[in-house]
């Protein structure tokens, strides 16, 4: 158990050095030259090489590497071109309300979806597995963001329920804070409950096959203690292992619903960001979210032996 | 059953794509960038069956050119990550050694961000176009058919008909082209299939941000776009593009469960 932990944080090193590396070389792909960029076309060219000399860019790319990676080290993610506030605390003044959304919308969606999921494995091809997987699919093919203008169409517009632009925090205004994410919330549910639906069922009929699932009805256990307790904790790592990738892919696709609900989320400040040139803002965004994805995925697997005991006895 | 209700539904609704792309190519109701400031955001009439956009012009149209636009990027994303990605894991699990070590760092570190955001970075290089979608996102989606292609390289490899063509003289790149690759084709089929949808929906996604194909050249994902700040007032903006990119998701779902279903019969309607 102990040399599991230990060698799975250990190949998390490696992979957050190369994604931090794969970043800072992304961003040095950006035609032209950041200093000009900071300071605008009027700039002389004392205050160009200072600024560069200031930024290390006079030192060659292997060295700005290093000296880039010590700043992250340290929580140092630099300095927003457009406002000059300081990027790491921006990025989780944003990451807050992007993240309250999609947790929310991730548990909501597996309390939903893993009984379904489980259900329709149970009766393969009846005519509620047909029902539920059809509409799993169904969920799983509507953009969010079409479904995110759709409930804004209905229950803002139409029915007048909900405000439609706009958002409140929730320190300021707890009703009024509500009132903004539920329909964010409601909408990545929805989308979400699809695949992890079908993920839920699939998992469920290899486990059903398997011979201790039959052993256990032919002792006559009653079938609710069969799935509910035999078949669940097996049927549920897989589906474990999902959550953790689309946890990670809502935060790098939530701009898109963050853009319909106009939240003022990390999606929208790294895009933001991508239209003012703000290359600092972008790096870090950019960073920020893939270690984050790297750190879920790393606790998802951490946690995996809870659910399968088998994959740490290895 | 189920895999042949499947298999016609989705192949119905993509075929359906495909024949309206084909069709906008050469012919579509109105021109669908001709502006008309007097017949702007009109509700669906018989001269406009799903009425006119913010600048006057036929949504009809629109949708016809922007699925031209969506079916095209997508095939020419997905050949990029296939091609590349059969090139790329072919060279890491037939070579292997340190090239195959190096190709996997590089890979497994691409896998590690999400494809759409992968896909942000690099429209934030290269610039909104539509070439540079097909670029951000074919490099967001090739490793996973590195994965794929190497995974099956490295098992057939050591098989004896391998080792058989080798022995008859055969080079190495014949052998690889003639006994290998062909293992590959059906799980890059089924994931290529897959990867169809993602394309279509992540650049729907990038062009709703305003980071995909540009305007005026319509795409369902810029038409969504254009229609949030008309949504009291023009609702009927909203729902069409949608429900376009909604059906041709759903057509590849289905086409992609009927394809796996044939090669993977165990979860399937047995």
């Amino acid at each position: 158990m102990l040399r599991y932990i230990l060698h799975r944080l250990l190949m998390t090193v490696p992979t957050a050095l190369l994604v931090a590396l794969a970043v800072f070389v992304l961003l040095r792909l950006v035609p032209g030259d950041p200093a000009q960029l900071m300071l605008g076309d009027t700039a002389t060219e004392e205050t160009l090489a200072e600024l560069r000399a200031q930024l290390g860019l006079d030192q060659p790319i292997a060295m700005q590497f290093l000296y880039w990676l010590g700043n992250v080290a340290v929580g140092d993610l630099g300095r927003s071109i457009t406002n000059d506030l300081p990027v790491l605390p921006l990025i989780f003044d944003r990451f807050q309300v992007s993240a309250s959304i999609v947790i929310v919308a991730v548990v909501l969606a597996t309390l939903v979806a893993v009984p379904a999921g489980m259900l329709a494995a149970w009766r393969q091809n009846s005519l509620g597995d047909l029902l539920i997987v059809g509409g799993a699919t169904m969920l799983l093919s509507i953009p969010s963001f079409w479904l995110g203008l759709l409930m804004l169409l209905f229950f803002g517009v139409k029915l007048g329920w909900l405000p439609v632009v706009g958002y409140v925090s929730f320190g300021e205004d707890f009703g009024r804070a509500l009132a903004y994410v539920i329909l964010p919330i409601a909408t990545l549910t929805l989308i979400e409950i699809g695949v992890i639906t079908r993920m839920a069922r699939a998992a469920t009929i290899e486990v059903l096959r398997l011979e201790y699932i039959t052993h256990a009805r032919a002792k006559g256990v009653p079938e609710g203690r069969v799935l509910w307790r035999h078949a669940l904790p097996n049927a549920f790592a897989p589906t474990w292992t999902l959550l953790g990738l689309i946890l990670g892919n809502l935060l790098g696709g939530i701009a898109v619903i963050e853009t319909v609900f106009t939240l003022p989320g990390l999606g929208r400040l790294l895009v933001d960001g991508i239209f003012a040139r703000d290359y600092p803002v972008v790096q870090g965004c950019l960073l920020f979210v893939a270690i984050m994805y790297v750190l879920v995925n790393l606790l998802v697997d951490l946690l995996y032996p809870v659910f399968d005991p088998r994959v740490a006895a290895e | 059953m189920r895999v042949r209700a499947n298999a016609v539904i989705g192949g119905t609704l993509i075929g359906l794509l495909v024949a309206v792309s084909a069709t906008a190519t050469f012919w579509t109701p109105y021109d669908p960038l001709r502006i008309n400031l007097r017949a702007r955001l009109r509700p669906p009439t018989d001269l406009f069956w799903l009425g006119t956009d913010e600048f006057g012009r036929d949504v009809v149209s629109r949708l016809m050119a922007g699925a031209a636009t969506s079916a095209l990027v997508a095939l020419l994303t997905v050949a990029a990550a296939v091609i590349l990605g059969v090139v790329i894991g072919v060279l890491a699990g037939f070579v292997r050694g340190w090239l195959d070590r190096v190709l996997m760092a590089v890979n497994d570190t691409l896998l590690a961000f999400p494809g759409i955001l992968l896909a942000l970075g690099l429209m934030a290089v290269i610039g909104p176009n539509k070439w540079g979608i097909i670029l951000a996102l074919g490099l967001a989606y090739s490793p996973s058919v590195v994965r794929v292609v190497r995974a099956t390289v490295l098992s057939v490899r050591e098989r004896e008909y391998i080792e058989a063509s080798r022995v008859i003289g055969n080079s190495e790149v014949y052998t690889m082209a003639r006994h290998v690759l062909p293992n590959c084709v059906a799980p890059i089929v089924v994931l290529a299939t897959s990867m169809f949808g993602w394309v279509v929906l992540a650049e729907s996604a990038l062009s709703f941000l305003g980071l995909g194909v540009p305007p005026p050249a319509p795409t369902w994902g810029n038409m969504l776009s254009a229609a949030r700040p008309y949504l009291d007032q023009a609702p009927w903006l909203s729902i069409a593009p949608g429900l376009c990119i909604a059906l041709t998701l759903l057509g590849i779902n289905l086409l992609g469960d009927a394809l796996r279903d044939k090669l993977d019969p165990r979860m399937g309607a047995a």
